[in-house]
Parts: structure tokens; C-alpha cells; sequence
């Protein structure tokens, strides 16, 4: 596939990474040329330097016959035009844009989905972040939250903690301990170690992190097989109020008490204007006094979410230090993200979200949700089976007849409102849509041949 | 001249002006009281010093500045209620003095409701019928001044309710000119008026009585044709309509307006000075309701209807009385004057300090706790969700602090012309938030009061009405400096 990306940013930096692993022909566009050097230096794709909306520019990237044209500028207006323009006037199939501003996305049904605005798919990667966090908060325990099929089914990751019933045990017994949830693990990953395909004679031990799929009702059951559940959170303290921090905390603001940390004097004034039941405090998430004397000990989440991944870690170890019960950092710098040890529970990283809302656009074959796992290197992605016995290589076996990649394992299978558990004998139907999880990013090709259609199907 | 266009607005408002006792001539030319002469000659008078006024000044035209805006405010009043004296004063029938004439004359345009006459119910029509009216065009002056001139002046905090500063809440410029706004707000007063009239009428008055009830009810007046005010009715109902014309009154009319355009009450839930108001009014009505009730001082029946009567009546500045409330026991009446503090809405024609600064001032007090709390917070003062600026809040303090002031410095006048002390509190009360009937000597009349405490108490009535500053500006040296 020919894919142009506007904008050598830390999404535009990351997703070509990611592209141009996968065989796609890859065109970065920026106004930096140094920044887009360093990105030639690492990867094989090419660069073009100018200003992403001019028509030369996108010309010079080959728009004339680029299959997609993703725009992530620090600019909401500069992506909104390059897509125009290039609809306009290289009638480009597919155009993603990042829009940040609410202000856009409040009018989304006039201006995106009418057309208006030829944009085919808007990425807000503030709106995600929140969203994502927000699951954290409504699921304690949980490490990620990971939607399918409109949120009925999730996929959870759970760190293992001694205590819980089905730790040090055998996996299949967690049928036994509930008879009447219906949950399959995806995959183990223990630290040090590959990740383990799980069979029913897998011992899960401590300190595991476990995916499992469940649906949504279902989810704190299984949760509580695998650690001690907290109770459901209540106070939380968010540092740092920007757009992140400001939508989170209008989000939680009427089932949570909230607290929001903010350095600027006047952006305080805009949150405490903004929200209703928070309390919007002057001051920084790094002052031991300030957050003493909000009750630190008795909050249950502290969410450092600065615009600097120095300070959202330290904050978050210093919170943890003063009693906050968990911590969940946001954390733009990959290479960081691998340091963190025990003090800072989730890692939340921006990138890696706006990534996987995007890849779900790039794969091949109908996939409606990615979702990007363990910094990359594993993937979870729901696709949908197409054909008849003869023309698919799906339609009709039993899941344990399939010809999958040793990494790669079913998860759940939805047909229609149905929720079915992938248990070996399922047969897959046409059209049914098939939950994998990949512990091995690059076996996604494989998974992409097995469900593309033959010749056969018309 | 400095004052010219304030004197021309002047002139025109006393030509307008005379024409209010055009009915009550006619009145008393079918009904030969021989009150003729005294209405003929205020018309007269008034309509020559209007004309006076006007003459030398008509060809002026040039724009109102903020000078201009305080003087014509508070002449509006003071003018008015002294020419509006004169059919009193000269009526044979009424053994007025000047000071008595005057002090009802104001009473009645500045909607307060205090009476120093006697033997109501013998008096010729046409003379209630003048007193009535001078309350319900007391009512329009109110209103006028609420919605364009006290936000202009930016008095206690009014800037509040200036156009330009709507913010996000679009609902405060009702249309956009002034005087379309003003003929908007007068409609909704008429159309009170007329529903007040017919209500009071189906529930059994006779039309006359009807009609000058709902003057003085949607005025939030309390001047009545009866000397036992709406005590001289034993239906309950006269009672409920009234209760419920009061608390409509008592609302914001650019609410009543809002209301009305979009055919809905939720604009009423939807206003926290609304919720608030009636909160307090509610609040207020059970307890005199359930202290009426244990302490034996009425029957069941008696102890709902008149214990809401009476609350509404007096915490909306009404002043209407069906019972005499001063004996019952000391608490509620107490209680019942310091909740008239309060008053009605802002841009209502109720009395008062006006329920949107209390709101402002509890909310204050709260925010300063939460603030003792949560040192670091930021918190802000928000009405209608929008945060009301500081400015506003420290003007809101500043108007209690000066109302406080001059309510004691009048009380003490008061005390000073040999009144006793529960009747001088109550009267300073009555008359200062626009309310009426007090305790004591000025339960139900106020002719107890000595002439320079009927003066002392008009001046009471205005600074009420004025909101305090209009009036103090203008004692103010730098006001009349060039």
C-alpha cells in the first residue's frame, strides 16, 4: 500500500515505524528536515520537505497514486486542508486526520460526515487517551481495557498477585471455581520470559501478566481469579490539566471524587470555570506539602498526566511513596516506558493508542479494531470471516482445524448479538468475527492471507 | 446646563405623569365626592411644571450620560411622589398634612404599601382608585429601572445583568433595543395584570376591588381598598390567587418573558436565583406554618392558609395582611421582616436586598469555607454555571455593607423622634425594603409616626427603592463638580 503520512511528530514518527515493517510503501511529509533526516537515517521510507497542505508538497509525495493519506501535523487545520486538497485534487481514497480540538469534533456529523470536510476517519488521540484511562479507572485491577465488537467483549490485562484463587494453579480450573462465566486466556507474559500460549494444564504464578477475554459483565469476576480485586476506586488526583487532564476529569467528575493539580494560575481558572464538582488546586504534582494536605494517602488513583514524562514519573513515584493506592503515568518516551519497575502501576502511552486506532485502517482484509499491545510487539484485532467453504480458508473448520501461526491465538467469536468463547470445536461461519490475539506482531501477514478471500468468491 | 437632558426626561415623564389622575377626575365627576378640585388641580400643577420643564429643553437631543442616568433615576421618584401629593393632600375627605400626603404619595410609587390613612372602606373610589394606580405605575418605573438603568449604573453588583456581559448564558438580552425590551417587560406586566384581575374576580371580589388589587398585587404594592386589607375577604381562594400573583411577581420578568417565547417552565427550574428564591420562601412558609400549628395560635385550616398568606406577603415585600401577624408569636413576625431582606428577583417589582446577592453572599460564605479547606484550590463563584466576576461580588458586599449602615443610621433617626424601639425597627424594616405594615404603633398605620419620622421614613422608602447608591451618588460632592 502507498501511504503518505503528514507530519514527523512523535505519531507520525511511531506509525511509520510500524508501516514500514509491513511492506507498505511509506512517504513521511514535514517541515523539519532535520527531523525527518533522523527518521530516513532509521527506516526505509521516504521524505519529502514541505508544508503538508500545498499542493506541491503533496504532488512531490505522490499523491497522484497514494492509497492513503494520513494526516498528523501539530495542526488541526493544516490536516483538515492536506485532506481536502488531496481529495480535491488527487481524489486519494482514503484520508485519516488527527483533530484534536473539541471544538471540530462537537460539529463531527456536519462537517465530517457530510462531507463537507472530505475526511474518512478522524483520529483525537486526547479523546482516546481519556477514554482509555477512564476504562482503567471503571475496571481496578485491570492493566489495559481493550474493546471489541462496540465494547461487549473486552480484553483485559491483569497482573497476577499471590492470593488470588486461581494463582499457582492449573487454568482450566477457573471453570471449575465459576461454572457460569465463560472466559478464555489469550496469552501469559512473564517477565523475562516468551510469551506462553496458554492450554488448560498452564500454571499461572505470580507476577504474570495475563490476557483474558471476557465479556464486559464478566470481567471482574475474572479478575478477581487472578489477584485480589481492589475496591471500586473513588478518589482520584490528576496532575496536570491540560487537554488530557481537563477531559478526563470532566469525564469522572460525576461518578468520582476528582481533584486536579495544575501549575498555571490561569489554565486553573479555565478548569475550575469548566468543571462542576472537581476541585481545581493551584500548585504542582511534585510538592510532597500540597499533596499531603489533599489527602494523598486516601486517594486511590493518581494520574500524572504532564505534557513531561519527567515529571509525570517522578510524580507518580512520589505519590505512590505518600499512600496513593495506584498510579497511572502518561509516558511519551518509548524507551522510558521500559525503565518503569513496581512503583508506577500503567504506563499509558499516547502513541501507542493513536497507533492502534490507525492500524485498524492499514491492514488488508476487513479488520474493524486493532489494538496494539506490549509497546508493539503483540496485537490484538478483531476481523471479520468472508466466503463459503470452498473460497476461505475459515469459513466452515473448527478453530483447532485452522492453520494459525503457533503465536497467534482465538479469542472469542461474535456472530451477530452472540458472544461464543473460542473453544475448539466452534465452527467459524461466514461473516462471524474472529478476536486474535498475536503474541508475534510480525505473523500478522500470515493471519491476513488466511482470511482473505479466494478467487473463487465473487 | 449640566442637567438639561435630565430635566427634559423629567418634563416628559410629569406631562405623562398628570394624565394618572385623568381616571380618578373622571371617577369622582360621575360619583360628585367633590374631590373634583383637589384631582383637577394636581392634574394642573403637575402638567404645568412638566410642561415648564420641557419647553426650554425640547430641542435638546443629544445622548443620556451616566450623571444624566442618576438624576433621572432618582428624580423619577422623589418628583413623582411630590406632585402625586397633591390630590392627597388637597382631598377634603382626608385630613392629611403635607408630610402625611407625601409620605403616602411615595408609599405608593415606590410600591412599599405603608398607609397613613384611616377608614379605607368609607373613602370615595376615586381617591383608592389613585392610590392603586399611583402603586401599579410604581411597578413600571420598578421594572424599567431593574432591567436597563440599574445594569447600566452597574449598582450592587447589577453589572450582572448587562447585555454585552451575557457570556455563554444568552438568555439576558431578551431583544435586542433597549425599548424593545422595555415594551416586552411591559407587556408581561399587563398581562399580569389583566390574569390577576380576572382571577381576583372569578374568586369572588367585585370588579372595582379586583381591579385595584391586581394593581397593587403585581406592583407588589399592598395598598388595598379595605382597611382590613385582604383580611376583608373570607373566601380562602382570594387568598391563594393572591399568594400565587405575588410569587409570579416577585420573579424575574425577563424570566416571565423567556418562559413565554418558548412556552416552557423549565426556564424557571433552570435559574438559580428562581430555585433559590422559592427555596427560601418554601422553607420559610413551613416553619410558620408548623409554628402556627403547635403553638396553638390557629386552627389547621387557619395555620396553612394564612401562615403561607402571610409568608409569601411579607418575604415578597407585598404587605398584604389578613391577619394581624404582630400578635402572633414574637418569633414569626421577627422572621417574617428579616426574610423581606430578601425581597423579590432581581428585575421583579418586589423590595429588598433581592434574592440573587443573598445567593451571591451564601455562596461566598461557602466557597470561603471550601477555600479553608483546600488552601491550594482554585474555586470559582458561579451562577448559572458561568463564574461571576470578583468585581461583581465585592459590589454585591460593599451594597450589603452600605444598606446595613443606613438602615441603622435611619433606625436610630427613628428612635431619635420618640418611637419605641420595636415599632422604629419594624417601620425602618417595613419601609426601607419596600414592604408596608410593621409592628407595634405601625402594624396596620403609620399615622402614629410623627411628621419628621413620616419624612425620615420616605426617605427610607426611596433609598430602598433607589437600591442605596442612586441615591447616596448624588449626595456625593464629585457628582455635582464639572
Amino acid at each position: 500500500m502507498k501511504i503518505i503520512i503528514l507530519g514527523a511528530g512523535q505519531v507520525g514518527g511511531t506509525l511509520a515505524e510500524h508501516l514500514a515493517d509491513e511492506q507498505n510503501d511509506i512517504t513521511v511529509v514535514d517541515e523539519h528536515a532535520a527531523t525527518l533526516k533522523r527518521l530516513q537515517e532509521r527506516l526505509d521510507i521516504r521524505t519529502v520537505l514541505g508544508n503538508g497542505a500545498h499542493p506541491s508538497t503533496l504532488m512531490n509525495a505522490g499523491a497522484e497514486d497514494a492509497d492513503m493519506l494520513i494526516a498528523v501535523t501539530d495542526s488541526d487545520e493544516i490536516n483538515m486542508l492536506a485532506c481536502s486538497v488531496a481529495f480535491t485534487l488527487y481524489r486519494t481514497p482514503t484520508k485519516i486526520s488527527r483533530v484534536r480540538s473539541a471544538d471540530y469534533l462537537a460539529k463531527h456529523k456536519a462537517l465530517f460526515e457530510s462531507g463537507a470536510i472530505p475526511v474518512d476517519v478522524i483520529i483525537g488521540p486526547e479523546q482516546l487517551v481519556t477514554k482509555n484511562i477512564e476504562q482503567l479507572i471503571a475496571n481496578p485491577g485491570s492493566l489495559q481495557v481493550l474493546d471489541f465488537a462496540e465494547g461487549r467483549i473486552r480484553l483485559v490485562a491483569v497482573k497476577a498477585v499471590a492470593g488470588g484463587p486461581i494463582v499457582g494453579r492449573e487454568l482450566q480450573e477457573i471453570r471449575e471455581h465459576m461454572p457460569r462465566v465463560d472466559t478464555r486466556v489469550a496469552a501469559i507474559f512473564r517477565r523475562g520470559g516468551d510469551p506462553i500460549i496458554p492450554e488448560g494444564a498452564t500454571v499461572v504464578e505470580p507476577d504474570d501478566e495475563v490476557f483474558f477475554i471476557a465479556a464486559r459483565e464478566h470481567i471482574r469476576a475474572v479478575t478477581s481469579e487472578l489477584r485480589e480485586v481492589d475496591k471500586p476506586y473513588n478518589r482520584i488526583m490528576i496532575a496536570g490539566g491540560g487537554n488530557i487532564g481537563a477531559t478526563l476529569a470532566n469525564r469522572l467528575e460525576k461518578d468520582y471524587q476528582v481533584k486536579v493539580i495544575e501549575r498555571s494560575y490561569d489554565r486553573c481558572r479555565v478548569l475550575s470555570d469548566m468543571l462542576e464538582n472537581s476541585i481545581v488546586l493551584h500548585g504542582s504534582g511534585n510538592e510532597p506539602l500540597l499533596l499531603q494536605q489533599e489527602n494523598i494517602e486516601n486517594t486511590d488513583v493518581f494520574c500524572a498526566l504532564t505534557d513531561n514524562d519527567e515529571s509525570n514519573i517522578m510524580m507518580s513515584m512520589l505519590a505512590k511513596r505518600l499512600g496513593a493506592k495506584k498510579a497511572i503515568t502518561l509516558i511519551t518516551n518509548s524507551a522510558y516506558a521500559d525503565l518503569i519497575g513496581e512503583e508506577i502501576d500503567i504506563a499509558i502511552s499516547p502513541q501507542q493508542i493513536t497507533i492502534s486506532s490507525l492500524l485498524m485502517h492499514v491492514r488488508r482484509g476487513d479488520i474493524s479494531a486493532v489494538h496494539s499491545l506490549r509497546r508493539g510487539a503483540a496485537e490484538a484485532i478483531e476481523v471479520t470471516a468472508h466466503g463459503d467453504t470452498r473460497s476461505s480458508k475459515v469459513v466452515g473448520r473448527r478453530l483447532d482445524e485452522l492453520n494459525l501461526p503457533s503465536s497467534v491465538t482465538v479469542g472469542a467469536i461474535l456472530r451477530g448479538e452472540a458472544v461464543l468463547m473460542a473453544h475448539g470445536d466452534v465452527v467459524i461461519e461466514a461473516d462471524d468475527h474472529v478476536i486474535l490475539f498475536l503474541t508475534d506482531r510480525a505473523q500478522i501477514s500470515a493471519v491476513e492471507k488466511l482470511f482473505a478471500v479466494g478467487f473463487g468468491f465473487i | 446646563m449640566q442637567f438639561a437632558m435630565a430635566f427634559k426626561i423629567i418634563g416628559v415623564l410629569l406631562i405623562l405623569f398628570s394624565t394618572a389622575m385623568l381616571p380618578s377626575l373622571f371617577l369622582s365627576l360621575i360619583d360628585k365626592d367633590g374631590i373634583e378640585s383637589a384631582f383637577a388641580t394636581g392634574l394642573a400643577a403637575t402638567l404645568f411644571a412638566g410642561v415648564m420643564l420641557w419647553l426650554p429643553t425640547r430641542h435638546l437631543s443629544r445622548d443620556l450620560n451616566i450623571r444624566d442616568g442618576f438624576m433621572v433615576t432618582a428624580l423619577f421618584w422623589v418628583v413623582l411622589g411630590l406632585f402625586g401629593a397633591i390630590p392627597l393632600w388637597l382631598a377634603p375627605d382626608l385630613p392629611l398634612t403635607l408630610a402625611g400626603a407625601i409620605f403616602e404619595s411615595i408609599s405608593g410609587l415606590t410600591t412599599t404599601g405603608a398607609t397613613v390613612i384611616t377608614g379605607l372602606d368609607s373613602l370615595p373610589k376615586s381617591l383608592l382608585f389613585y392610590r392603586q394606580l399611583l402603586q401599579w405605575l410604581g411597578g413600571i418605573g420598578i421594572i424599567v429601572l431593574a432591567v436597563a438603568i440599574l445594569p447600566m449604573l452597574g449598582i450592587g453588583g447589577m453589572q450582572l445583568y448587562r447585555a454585552e456581559s451575557a457570556g455563554p448564558s444568552k438568555d439576558r438580552k431578551l431583544t435586542p433595543r433597549i425599548t424593545g425590551t422595555a415594551k416586552a417587560l411591559f407587556g408581561i406586566y399587563l398581562l399580569l395584570t389583566i390574569a390577576c384581575t380576572v382571577s381576583y374576580f372569578v374568586a369572588g371580589m367585585s370588579m372595582f376591588d379586583a381591579i385595584c388589587h391586581a394593581f397593587s398585587t403585581v406592583a407588589i404594592g399592598g395598598f388595598s381598598t379595605h382597611d382590613a386589607s385582604l383580611g376583608h375577604y373570607e373566601q380562602n381562594r382570594v387568598l391563594l390567587v393572591s399568594s400565587v400573583f405575588m410569587l409570579l411577581s416577585a420573579i424575574n420578568f425577563g424570566l416571565h418573558f423567556i418562559a413565554l417565547q418558548r412556552r416552557s417552565v423549565r426556564v424557571y427550574a433552570r435559574d438559580s436565583e428562581t430555585a433559590f428564591f422559592v427555596t427560601v420562601i418554601a422553607s420559610a412558609a413551613i416553619v410558620v406554618c408548623c409554628l402556627l400549628l403547635t403553638t396553638e395560635t390557629l386552627s389547621f385550616e387557619d395555620s396553612v392558609i394564612h401562615g403561607l398568606f402571610q409568608t409569601i406577603s411579607i418575604a415578597t415585600t407585598t404587605g398584604f395582611t389578613t391577619q394581624d401577624f404582630s400578635v402572633w408569636p414574637l418569633f414569626l413576625p421577627i422572621l417574617l421582616l428579616i426574610l423581606s431582606f430578601m425581597g423579590g428577583c432581581v428585575g421583579s417589582t418586589g423590595g429588598g436586598m433581592k434574592a440573587m446577592r443573598i445567593l451571591l453572599i451564601f455562596r461566598q460564605g461557602m466557597r470561603e469555607l471550601r477555600q479553608l479547606l483546600h488552601p491550594n484550590a482554585v474555586i470559582p463563584l458561579k451562577l448559572d454555571a458561568r463564574r461571576v466576576q470578583t468585581e461583581v461580588i465585592s459590589a454585591v458586599w460593599s451594597f450589603f455593607a452600605v444598606y446595613m449602615f443606613c438602615f441603622v443610621l435611619i433606625w436610630l433617626a427613628l428612635l431619635a423622634t420618640n418611637l419605641d424601639f420595636i415599632s422604629a425597627f419594624s417601620a425602618v424594616v417595613a419601609t426601607m425594603n419596600n414592604l408596608g405594615p410593621g409592628l407595634g404603633e405601625v402594624t396596620n398605620n403609620y399615622g402614629a409616626v410623627s411628621e419628621p419620622g413620616k419624612l425620615i421614613l420616605c426617605l427610607a422608602m426611596l433609598m430602598g427603592r433607589l437600591e442605596v447608591f442612586t441615591l447616596l451618588v448624588l449626595l456625593t460632592p464629585a457628582f455635582w463638580r464639572h
